[in-house]
């Protein structure tokens, strides 16, 4: 009797013991901002609503892909929810190395009962994926350079125009969204940019097009580096993500301002690593639940100028949580700042990465 | 010793000869020492060689496309490539049951991957195929099913393709729920008379129990084991005859019918589904890739690639890491000798200098050094850029003009003087060790035989300086040949390294085999001018201290 007491409470106790670290979860995102907007606007309320939960953050998403291959290589995974861009997201959907989820059964509907993967709509555009946020990768100028004349650039194609505009460009080191700028500023319609791409000779004309500022480019790898440039004057315009450019105008009140024509808009937003246990998976779950509905989609945009996925969550977006301001006009959704959008073909550049990418390195290294 | 003969050997003691008692005490002694050193090299086995070298062998590992295509792979070997045909409808067969498997088991994507490394556009061929591969054998599956209503019972094809032994355990087993499903067997009768049937039924069974943890006897069968079963019967009209009872009569009906059936042609279908299915190019492509070792990516770090042809150079404007490996040489070379010219002095002062002044200067020495590698590269950025501190000390001194400023960061340049910078504790240290020990009598010496400064320098303190000169070129060298995050950060465009292509392929273009393979060809580099290095100076003339 007593040895069986004794084991009975050995066994609650494992179970305690498993149950306490199961409710450890580990989210991969970007760290900075972003992961601060996301923290505040979903982690801290969902781990004041389960007080046994503890969320800890891992700053890896830029190498998410190779490091959840490893994990996955080495059969052992330490990530719960990984945050990751659409085309990550797709490639990772094909790897077999994120789970395929049914939207409508995992998460909330809208508040007027609109499905879950109507309310996404086209965001949704792996299988895997849970999109979160619309970004945009844009460009910022400066607007006290004397040698423009008063002038300011509100067209993509000035970006390309060293007479009018002359100074020096910074523009991201890869070659997704500078050769559909290129091309576009060449004359190609927005429609058949990617059938013209496809082509030896359009992929010549974008990298003709480029030449033609070569000379003038910085470029870039990791975001931050264009607004630490724009600041320090080294550049005129660069490209980047509307949400760093809120941060150097709003934030930081540089002296700099958005020209949105052409602005490619991105998607960014969650994956469930294939591969997790049922208890881990169910708490996750969960929180997916929580963090996707209408209301928090919408909270995060309090602290980052990012555009919420939802069609449903765009009416609610309210006022920056410190500086006060009405986010709306900020976000790169906003109808003011959408009168010309690119669509980035996610499919296409799966193709084209790879021989683009050589063709580029190649080009930059000429 | 000289006179001790064969027949006089040298004997302990207790008698037994002296070399014998002489190798096992020695051997004793070898294997404590080893055996003190065993956990270090066990760890170091494990945790250091072994993940190298496999990752390393991943440059030729090519095993991806015959395990995903294995059907397909072995009908291809009949078909020429250079004929710039389309294979046969068999092969389209093939491809039908191996894309069926591979999708369901979400490898296809892989394989799609794989390929596009290879030849652009293969990724969505096969993705978009992967969507659709599942209605391929619709047609048979209906008129099947339209024939007799039982080919949609599960039960049905369980009775037809699993062996008896199975059903047998598979009842008992249904009966008490204990533990997992017995693993599926197929019965050797369905083998021999239905062999299309049941390669791709057992491989439905499998998947149905190992992924989805469902049994055989509960789902209808994919839509591609119709299709098998329509081509086994159109080869074989006697299959029903080694059958018995209830599955002999289905069969046999089957048969009879399926002169009849409207038939699907495979080739089509992928044709219809994806384009490039009917591009023998792509065909060439698999043919080319399918052995389980490749040159392959080698060829690819090397800027070449292997068509149907044969070997050659990769198109001019997709020639990239030949030239990056030079560049990384040359730069790696230039920095190696900038970090003498800037080291030499340095330590010659500290091992001149009184030791509390020394040591003082050595702290300074080391300051950077325990300084995060970022901080120091960003503070570079600061110091170098156009609009940066000495550009803005030499226009405020009017040396250059304010349109006339230096570009000095983001180029070769930047990633020569930062690297310099961050490399040159690693040329001091081994200089100022070797220094210390060099005896100024000798020095002074020369110069009291009448040897005027420069003579005393350069025969008699250089010479003797040189093994901390070559330990510190080599200690510089290989750390800036492998380094790629300086050059990121301020090369721009004409200051990267190849481990920055490295770097790219192993975290954002995850084409580890090329990453493998840039990675070994890296390594060899390394190894060989060491080796040259000792031909030349001789290893043994290097010294730490």
């Amino acid at each position: 009797m007593k040895l069986k007491t004794i084991v009975m409470a050995g066994t609650a106790l494992a179970f305690a013991g498993g149950n306490a670290a199961a409710q450890e979860l580990t989210f991969v995102s970007w760290g900075g901002a972003y992961q601060n907007s996301q923290i505040k606007a979903y982690a801290e309320p969902y781990m004041a609503a389960n007080p046994g939960v503890t969320i800890i953050w891992d700053e890896s998403s830029n190498e998410a892909v190779a490091k959840l291959r490893a994990m996955n290589e080495a059969g052992n995974i330490t990530w719960d929810l990984v945050d990751v861009v659409a085309s990550d997201a797709i490639r990772l959907c094909d790897e077999g190395l994120a789970m395929e989820i049914d939207h409508d059964e995992m998460l909330a509907p809208a508040p007027d009962g609109t499905s879950a993967s109507e309310d996404f709509g086209d965001l949704i555009v792996s299988d895997c994926y849970i999109p979160q946020i619309v970004y945009s990768t844009t460009f910022g100028y400066r607007t006290d350079v004397d040698e423009w004349g008063g002038n300011t650039p509100d067209d993509i194609c000035d970006v390309f125009d060293l007479e009018a505009f002359p100074g020096k460009r910074s523009l991201e080191k890869r070659p997704i969204n500078n050769m559909e700028w290129a091309l576009l500023c060449d004359g190609v319609a927005k429609e058949d940019v990617y059938d013209v791409l496809e082509t030896e000779e359009g992929q010549d004309r974008a990298f003709a097009k480029l030449d033609t500022i070569k000379d003038s480019v910085v470029w870039w790898s990791a975001g931050a580096e264009t607004p630490q440039l724009l600041a320090d004057k080294e550049v005129v315009i660069g490209s980047t993500y509307n949400g760093r450019l809120f941060s150097l105008i709003e934030e930081q009140d540089q002296p700099v301002a958005m020209l949105w024509d052409a602005q490619v808009f991105d998607l960014d937003g969650w994956i469930i690593p294939t591969g997790l246990s049922e208890e881990r998976l169910a708490l996750v779950k969960d929180f997916l639940y929580f963090a996707t509905d209408t209301q928090r989609l919408a909270d995060q945009a309090k602290f980052i100028s990012y555009g919420p996925a939802r069609a449903s969550s765009a009416p609610l977006v309210s006022t920056h949580a410190e500086l006060g301001i009405e986010m709306a006009p900020h976000m790169p959704t906003d109808p003011a700042n959408a009168q010309n959008t690119f669509l980035y073909n996610y499919e296409w550049w799966a193709d084209y990465r790879d021989d683009l990418d050589a063709k580029f390195q190649a080009w930059l290294a000429r | 010793m000289s006179d001790v003969t064969s027949d006089q050997v040298l004997t302990t003691q207790d008698g037994k000869p002296l070399k014998a008692a002489l190798a096992k005490a020695l051997r004793r002694e070898r294997l404590r020492s080893l055996m003190l050193i065993a956990p270090l090299l066990i760890f170091i086995m494990l945790t250091f060689v072994a993940p190298i070298f496999d990752m390393l062998f991943r440059s030729v590992e090519n095993q991806i496309v015959s395990e995903t295509l294995p059907r397909t792979v072995v009908l291809l070997e009949e078909w020429d490539a250079g004929s710039g045909e389309t294979p046969g409808e068999d092969v389209y067969q093939a491809l039908h049951y191996d894309l069926m498997i591979a999708s369901e088991y979400k490898r296809h994507t892989q394989l799609g991957t794989r390929l596009n490394y290879e030849k652009t556009g293969i990724s969505s061929m096969f993705r978009r195929t992967g969507r659709r591969i599942a209605d391929f054998g619709e047609v048979y599956a209906d008129q099947f099913a339209a024939l007799n209503p039982a080919w949609e019972d599960p039960m049905t094809w369980v009775n037809l393709m699993a062996s008896d032994a199975w059903i047998a355990d598979q009842q008992r087993w249904a009966a008490s729920q204990d533990g997992p499903e017995p693993t599926f067997i197929l019965s050797e009768t369905a083998v021999a008379a239905l062999p299309a049937t049941a390669d791709i039924y057992g491989a439905f069974a499998e998947f149905l129990q190992m992924e989805e943890g469902d049994s055989p006897t509960d789902e209808q069968p994919w839509n591609a084991v119709y299709a098998a079963l329509y081509e086994d019967l159109a080869d074989n009209p006697q299959a029903f005859s080694t059958f018995s009872g209830t599955n002999a009569d289905l069969l046999r009906e089957a048969v009879e019918a399926v002169p009849t059936f409207a038939t699907a042609s495979m080739k089509e279908l992928f044709i219809d589904a994806e384009d490039g299915w009917g591009d023998a190019g792509n065909w060439a492509v698999i043919k080319t890739f399918s052995p389980a070792y490749t040159p392959g990516y080698f060829l690819s770090a090397a800027d070449a690639q292997l068509t149907p042809d044969g070997l050659e150079m990769k198109p001019e404007n997709q020639q990239i890491y030949l030239f990056l490996f030079y560049r990384t040489l040359l730069l790696s070379i230039v920095i190696t000798l900038s970090c003498l010219l800037l080291g030499y002095p340095i330590a010659y002062l500290l091992a001149a200098l009184p030791l509390r002044y020394s040591n003082l200067l050595l702290i300074l020495v080391l300051l950077p050094f325990w300084t995060s590698l970022l901080v120091r590269t960003s503070a570079w950025k600061v110091l170098l850029q156009q609009q940066g501190v000495i550009n803005d000390v030499l226009v405020w001194i009017g040396l250059i003009t304010d349109a006339g400023r230096l570009v000095m960061i983001n180029n070769a340049t930047g990633t020569i003087i930062a690297m310099t910078h961050i490399l040159l504790p690693f040329m001091i240290l081994p200089l100022y060790s070797v220094m210390k020990t060099i005896s100024p009598t000798y020095v002074r010496a020369a110069k009291s035989l009448g040897a005027t400064d420069w003579t005393a320098f350069w025969r008699v303190y250089f010479p003797q300086s040189v093994p901390g000169i070559g330990a510190g070129a080599i200690l510089v060298f290989i750390l800036a040949i492998g380094y790629y995050i300086t050059p990121e950060l301020v090369g721009g465009t004409s200051g990267i390294f190849i481990s920055n292509r490295i770097a790219f392929h192993i975290s954002s273009s995850l084409n580890w085999g090329l990453a493998a393979a840039l990675g070994t060809l890296l390594l060899v580099a390394v190894l060989l001018l060491f080796m040259a290095y000792d031909r030349i100076v001789g290893i043994d003339n290097v010294k730490l201290g």
